[in-house]
This record gives C-alpha cells, sequence and structure tokens, in this order.
C-alpha cells in the first residue's frame, strides 16, 4: 500500500502536526519508503496467531484504590508555558 | 596521582573504599574532562555544582563506613530520564525548558545507593534514531576516528544511537559509567560503535516510571560502561521491582557482579543461522567466528539454532514502535509542558506546537503510527504486526526450551559511519542499523554487546548475546568470557580537548 498526497495531508491532521505544503511531497515519499519496507509483512502466514500484548505473562497487579498523590496544583503547572491560579490556560475552546 | 578517570568503575569504588582517593577529588577529575569535552556534544547539561555537592556528601557517608554500592562514583544521565529540578529535555525542542517535580525510579535507585551526577547526555530526540543526529543539541562526535585520519581534521564519525551521548561519555572517560534506554538497539548498537559494553535487560527488569516514554511494550533502561564488570555493578542498582511500573517484574535482583566471574563451562551457546545475512561484511562474519571459538574454547558448547521470523522482526518493529509513539508523544501539545506556539484556535494551536516542536524523524514516526493505527489500516498493519511478534517470540522460546542458554550475534551489521553519511535519502537506510539488535526488543528477552574486535579501519566492532528472559546472569559470564579473550578495548586518546 502507498499514500497519495490527500492521505499525507490527512494523516498529518490527525497527528496534529502542521505540514507545510511545500513539504508534502517529500514526506508522501518517506512515508512510502517505510509502507514499502514494511509491505514483506504480509508473506508471513499468521492464521490462528494471536497478538502479543504483553512480553512476559504477567497478571497486571491491583492496588488499594486509594488517593496516593494531588492536591498540589502549583507544581502540576509549575512547568506550563501558560497557567494562572493553579489552571492551565488555553485558547477559547466552546463558543 | 594517576588520571582518575582513567579507573574502571570497579576500581574506583574499590579506590574510594581503602581511602585512596576522595570521591570529591574523583568528581573534580570527571568534570575537568567534561569541560574539555564540549567538541564531542556528549553532555547537553552539565551539573558540576550538584556533582561536586554529591562527592561531599559521599565522602562523609565513606568516612562513616555508610557507603551504599555506587558510594561517590560519578555518571552521566541520559537526558530521557526525570531528574528532579534539572532540566530533562529528551533532546526535543517541544519539551522547552522542562524541569521534572519527580526523580524517575531508576535514577532514584543511583543516587539511592551513593552514585554522583555529573550531568545529562545527549541522545536521538525522543530516543528515534540510530546516530544520535536527531537530537536537538545537534550530534554528538564519536572519540573513535578512522585509522591513518586521525585529528581535529579528521571525518567525524557517529556514536551510535539513540544512546549516543551515553556511549561516547563513557568511551571518552566524561563519567564511569551512564544510564541509558533500548527500545530497538539503543544501548547495544552505541555500545558496539564505541567499544563499550552495553545491556538491554529483560522488559520489566528497570522500572520504567520516570522515563520518558517512546514505545512502551519495548522501552527499557539499562547501563553503558567499559566493563562487563561495570555494566554489572550499574544494573544491580538499576534494577527492581517498582509499584509505579505496572509491567515492572516483581522478582529478586541477582548479584550480577558475582555472575561475572561464572565462566560458560556446560553452557550452550545458539548461532542462529538466519542472522548469516546475505552481504555481511566478511569482517562482521569473521568477528562472529571468532566469538563462537571463544566462547567453545571456555568450555561452552555451540549449536547452530534457526530462528525462522528473524527478517521480519525490522519491519513489524517499524509498525509496533511508531504506534505506540503516535499514542505516547500525543501529550505534547503545549499546554501542560514545553513550547507553545499561539494561535487563534486550539486545533491550530496544537498543529503549530507540534510542527515547531518536533523534529523531522519524530514527526515522520508519528505520522506513520498515526495511519497505521487509523480506522480501516488497524488489521492490516498493527494487528499483522502484533502477531507477527508472537512469532518472533515463539522462534526464541523454542530455541531456550531445547536447550539453549543463550545466543551469540553480530551486534551491527558495520562499524560506525560518517555524521551525515546515512538516512538523508531513505529513512530505512537507517532502521537497517538495528537488524540484530531489534528482535531482542520484540521478544522482551535481555541482550548484551561486548567490544570483540576492530573493523579495517581500526574502529571497533562487537557482539551481541541473547538471554532467556531474566537470566541477564548468563549474558555477564559470557560477556566476560569475551571480554577476557578479545583484550580491553584501549579508547582514543582525547584528541578534542
Amino acid at each position: 500500500m502507498s499514500v497519495d498526497e490527500g492521505t499525507v495531508r490527512r494523516i498529518a491532521h490527525l497527528s496534529r502536526i502542521a505540514i507545510e505544503e511545500a513539504d508534502v511531497s517529500r514526506m508522501q515519499g518517506e512515508l512510502n519508503a517505510i509502507l514499502s519496507f514494511v509491505e514483506q509483512l504480509n508473506e508471513v502466514d499468521i492464521t490462528g496467531v494471536e497478538p502479543m500484548s504483553s512480553v512476559t505473562p504477567m497478571r497486571m497487579k491491583m492496588r488499594d484504590d486509594v488517593v496516593t498523590d494531588g492536591g498540589d496544583p502549583k507544581r502540576i503547572t509549575a512547568n506550563s508555558p501558560l497557567s494562572e491560579d493553579g489552571f492551565f490556560l488555553v485558547p477559547k475552546v466552546v463558543e | 596521582m594517576t588520571d582518575l578517570t582513567r579507573l574502571t568503575l570497579a576500581e574506583a569504588r574499590d579506590g574510594l573504599r581503602a581511602k585512596r582517593f576522595s570521591s570529591e577529588e574523583l568528581t573534580r577529575a570527571h568534570v575537568a574532562a567534561v569541560e574539555g569535552a564540549r567538541a564531542l556534544n556528549a553532555y547537553v547539561l552539565e551539573t558540576p555544582e550538584r556533582a561536586l555537592e554529591m562527592a561531599r556528601a559521599s565522602d562523609a557517608r565513606l568516612a562513616r563506613a555508610e557507603a551504599g554500592p555506587l558510594e561517590g562514583l560519578p555518571l552521566g544521565i541520559k537526558d530521557l530520564f526525570c531528574t528532579e529540578g534539572v532540566r530533562t529535555t529528551a533532546c526535543s525542542r517541544i519539551l522547552g525548558d522542562f524541569t521534572p517535580a519527580y526523580e524517575s525510579t531508576v535514577t532514584s535507585q543511583l543516587w539511592r545507593d551513593g552514585a554522583v551526577m555529573l550531568g545529562k547526555l545527549n541522545n536521538d530526540e525522543f530516543a528515534m534514531g540510530s546516530s544520535n543526529e536527531t537530537s536537538c543539541f545537534g550530534p554528538v562526535v564519536s572519540p573513535w576516528q578512522r585509522q591513518g585520519t586521525e585529528g581535529a581534521a579528521a571525518t567525524q564519525l557517529v556514536p551510535g544511537g539513540s544512546s549516543g551521548g551515553s556511549a561516547a561519555a563513557v568511551a571518552a572517560h566524561l563519567c564511569l559509567g551512564a544510564t541509558a534506554t533500548d527500545t530497538g538497539g539503543s544501548i547495544r548498537q552505541p555500545a558496539a560503535f564505541t567499544g563499550t559494553v552495553g545491556i538491554k535487560p529483560t522488559y520489566g527488569r528497570c522500572s520504567r516510571w520516570g522515563v520518558v516514554a517512546f514505545a512502551s511494550s519495548l522501552d527499557q533502561a539499562g547501563p553503558i560502561a567499559r566493563t562487563v564488570e561495570d555494566s554489572a555493578i550499574l544494573l544491580r542498582s538499576m534494577s527492581g521491582h517498582d509499584p509505579k511500573d505496572t509491567t515492572s517484574a516483581d522478582l529478586p535482583v541477582p548479584d550480577f557482579e558475582a555472575a561475572c566471574r561464572r565462566g560458560v563451562r556446560g553452557l550452550t551457546i545458539g548461532i542462529p543461522k538466519e542472522y548469516r545475512l546475505d552481504g555481511m561484511a566478511a569482517e562482521i562474519a569473521a568477528l562472529w567466528d571468532q566469538g563462537t571459538a571463544w566462547l567453545r574454547d571456555a568450555g561452552a558448547k555451540v549449536v547452530e539454532v534457526s530462528l525462522p521470523h528473524t527478517r521480519y522482526a525490522l519491519p513489524a518493529y517499524y509498525i509496533v514502535a511508531p504506534a505506540e509513539a503516535s499514542s505516547n508523544l500525543a501529550r505534547y501539545d503545549g499546554v501542560r509542558y514545553g513550547i507553545r506556539v499561539p494561535d487563534r484556535d486550539i486545533a491550530r494551536m496544537y498543529e503549530g506546537t507540534r510542527a515547531a516542536g518536533f523534529g523531522r524523524e519524530v514527526q515522520r514516526r508519528i505520522m506513520i503510527g498515526t495511519y497505521v493505527l487509523s480506522a480501516g489500516y488497524y488489521d492490516a498493519y498493527y494487528g499483522r504486526a502484533q502477531r507477527i511478534r508472537t512469532l518472533i517470540k515463539r522462534d526464541f522460546d523454542e530455541v531456550y526450551a531445547a536447550g539453549v542458554d543463550a545466543i551469540l550475534t553480530p551486534a551491527t551489521p558495520s562499524a560506525a559511519f560518517g555524521i551525515g553519511e546515512k538516512g538523508s535519502a531513505d529513512p530505512v537506510e537507517m532502521y537497517l542499523n538495528d537488524v540484530f539488535t531489534v528482535t531482542v526488543n520484540m521478544a522482551g528477552l535481555p541482550g548484551i554487546a561486548v567490544p570483540a574486535g576492530f573493523d579495517k579501519q581500526g574502529l571497533p566492532l562487537g557482539l551481541q548475546l541473547i538471554g532467556r528472559p531474566f537470566d541477564e546472569e548468563t549474558l555477564f559470564a559470557a560477556g566476560q568470557v569475551i571480554e577476557d579473550a578479545a583484550g580491553r578495548v584501549r579508547l582514543p586518546e582525547p584528541w578534542w580537548q
């Protein structure tokens, strides 16, 4: 399979990465190089093979359902590019 | 006094305990070496004041005979590990001046055991790369140079990646050892390129908590050091169960240092025929044969084994890893940390921030990952790759069930290449560097790279040993046999000062 320029623009949008118009065809070439490299996986017979979800068979541990951290908005927002009174600031989302 | 940076980690530890020098002296020697090696670009942040403060605290503990296993030993930390109050960037513009309010579990265990932090080490952006050329701080220059072309005018070589800063710093004596991470070969390939030792432990051996995530089902932390023994000492401190990482294994941590002296008598070493690729360089094939002979001479039984799905590991990896990366890197949105490119609405703010903040390789991987996970393509790509991963793991399970204790392979298809030489036209050219290492991540197994020889230009080459799950001890034992047979690597003299 390979991607066309329209698909590159759509993937860029789904990835939330702005892409310059002049860059679309270069990115298309790079993505198609990768997609053609992975094409060989179609040779493998995967009938009846389960997908791997964990490399080691382990049961997820349960812990007590208690609050162990939090209540420190200043620390949480300390690295924010824009915050006020312990809140993150973003452009208006709801009209 | 002899140059304290020339000691191995084990020698430095023993010297501190015998009071032959202080941690402050040892640390000052390293701080000076780091300052004199800025041309290599191995460190992206130097923390000399913190280092000296930690060293003095270590000296106080040493005086009270309360020394921890790594007491007073100066280390470098890959910039993928969050360090409390110390800028952590994953070498990406998007993290800006991110300063964590917490410490990664792995590094907190190093400080618990008395180690001293010299600073943060360069790496490929978000650990995505095999040459350390994708870092937003620029490439790391390897201390190694091709024979006959030494000096400042020589071609600058890559140290490998993504842990290129770690490998270069260890090889150039800018720390006694370093932390690193490995998602597809990022510890073992740079170790092989720089004549150092690197081990990626079994998935789950080291906590991933506080390590900037790339592909969570593949990422593992591990050390790079100058000897097998040093890497064993470091791994012991880095390992152990952590309730904050649900994939962390609740198993006791063995005495890895003691395992180095076990030898390989009675062990069965597998040589996988599928790793003998068409067009394999003659010197790589010869190195592999030499390693096989060394292990046989030391008393191991050597058998040919088959791992039939080997050739599919790299393409499957380039679906699984980008898919997980696209999900993990969704968090960089210009809201909670890092840089922001303001815009009139939030979608445009996200898109502008991520376009400005992520480098080209990272953008490419996020986009591939987004594509293979998107509606209509999930089964054809991601579902198929995860099934092939099951087959890759099964190949190893069958070999180990047949009585093989460890598997010997080359670590890389070639020695280090020049900065700018690879991957500019076709990204796959760079990806092929990880052809021997990536299977190990796909199967969650431990793997160690040990220096074993040189190419015809005098550059180091490494061999890789792959072990059973949670049997790093056998890798240290066999790795030590290779190191003893090959002789310790003579690392480059400092032309960079």
